[in-house]
């Protein structure tokens, strides 16, 4: 139990200081990278508490798709040179307010952490985990018979976002040689070729 | 403090939440920022999530977490999509530039 708690300090320690790092820092780059640290952190937990399979998806959608992709976009806009000017702005009324609310919100999610009293029947639900199998067996288990229709909606989600972000930024160029597929497959060997007598010692002219 | 509860992860989620907020609250450099301060505060929940389906014994939580790890991720593919334009538009992301709408 003492390891627990030693590893699960570590890592609520890392996560905690990244998130900050991830909110305060100057460059944008540091940013994304300290975002990169806070989902490996908050991985590792997810693993060690039992969540295995959430903890590697985490891993490795996370940190291997979404936060490289903050990054390539980070990159192509150029904007890391950007400092962070908060409280040096001639606006700064909205930090007053933007102070107020958050510490509002974190003491309500700190009223309801400390009074919460943990109760051995508050859940009466029949997708109980069951001990003697793996957490991906378990989800698997839930997830393909009681929560097909979600799975296929997020399919439908992702598919939704992919086209979307495809829309948005394709853009036409002019000048650049292209494929054409129609012209491709719609070419026959009648118009395609071209068969010439060759006179001798005359040659023949191609390209004309 | 040493024997690690519920209580922790909901701590730590509840800090993670509140440092997310913050982001979008006192940010003043690029809209980026503020997407990024959105993926932190859906990790609170599904912190808060994983904790209550463990220490439960129910599994529900790890599905709908993997549902809001889908959805976050079709959330920032999109919100990044529309920055990439919006900068080729207008050449700059910074907050305080953005006031086409006058709101």
């Amino acid at each position: 139990m003492i390891v627990h708690s030693i590893f699960f300090y570590f890592f609520s320690i890392i996560a905690i200081f990244s998130s900050l790092m991830v909110i305060t820092s100057r460059n944008t780059i540091n940013s994304v990278f300290f975002l990169i640290l806070d989902f490996i952190s908050v991985g590792c937990l997810f693993i060690m508490v039992g969540a295995e399979f959430l903890g590697m998806i985490l891993l490795i959608v996370y940190v291997g798709a979404v936060a490289v992709l903050f990054l390539f976009v980070v990159m192509m806009l150029n904007v890391a040179e950007q400092k962070n000017s908060w409280f040096t702005g001639k606006e700064t009324k909205h930090i007053h307010s933007g102070l107020i609310v958050g510490n509002l919100v974190l003491l309500e999610l700190l009223v309801v952490v400390g009074g919460w009293k943990y109760k051995d029947d508050l859940m009466s639900s029949s997708t109980l985990i069951l001990s003697n199998t793996s957490n991906t067996h378990q989800i698997g288990l839930v997830m393909y018979t009681d929560f097909i229709l979600y799975f296929q909606l997020a399919g439908v989600i992702l598919l939704l976002s992919m086209i979307g972000a495809i829309l948005l930024t394709f853009r036409e160029r002019v000048g650049v040689k292209r494929q054409s597929y129609i012209k491709q497959i719609s070419r026959n060997p009648s118009s395609a070729v071209e068969l010439k007598d060759v006179e001798s010692n005359k040659g023949v002219k191609i390209d004309d | 403090m040493i024997e690690i509860g519920l209580g922790h992860y909901l701590s730590l989620g509840a800090i993670i939440f509140f440092l997310g907020i913050l982001g979008i609250f006192l940010n003043r450099k690029n809209v980026i920022v503020i997407l990024m301060s959105i993926e932190l505060i859906l990790l609170a929940v599904n912190i808060n999530l994983i904790s209550f389906s463990i220490f439960s014994g129910d599994i529900v939580g790890q599905i709908f977490t993997m549902l809001i790890l889908t959805v976050a991720a079709a959330e920032a593919a999109i919100g990044l999509a529309i920055i990439l334009i919006y900068y080729r538009n207008k050449g700059s992301i910074r907050v305080e530039d953005i006031h086409g709408m006058k709101g």
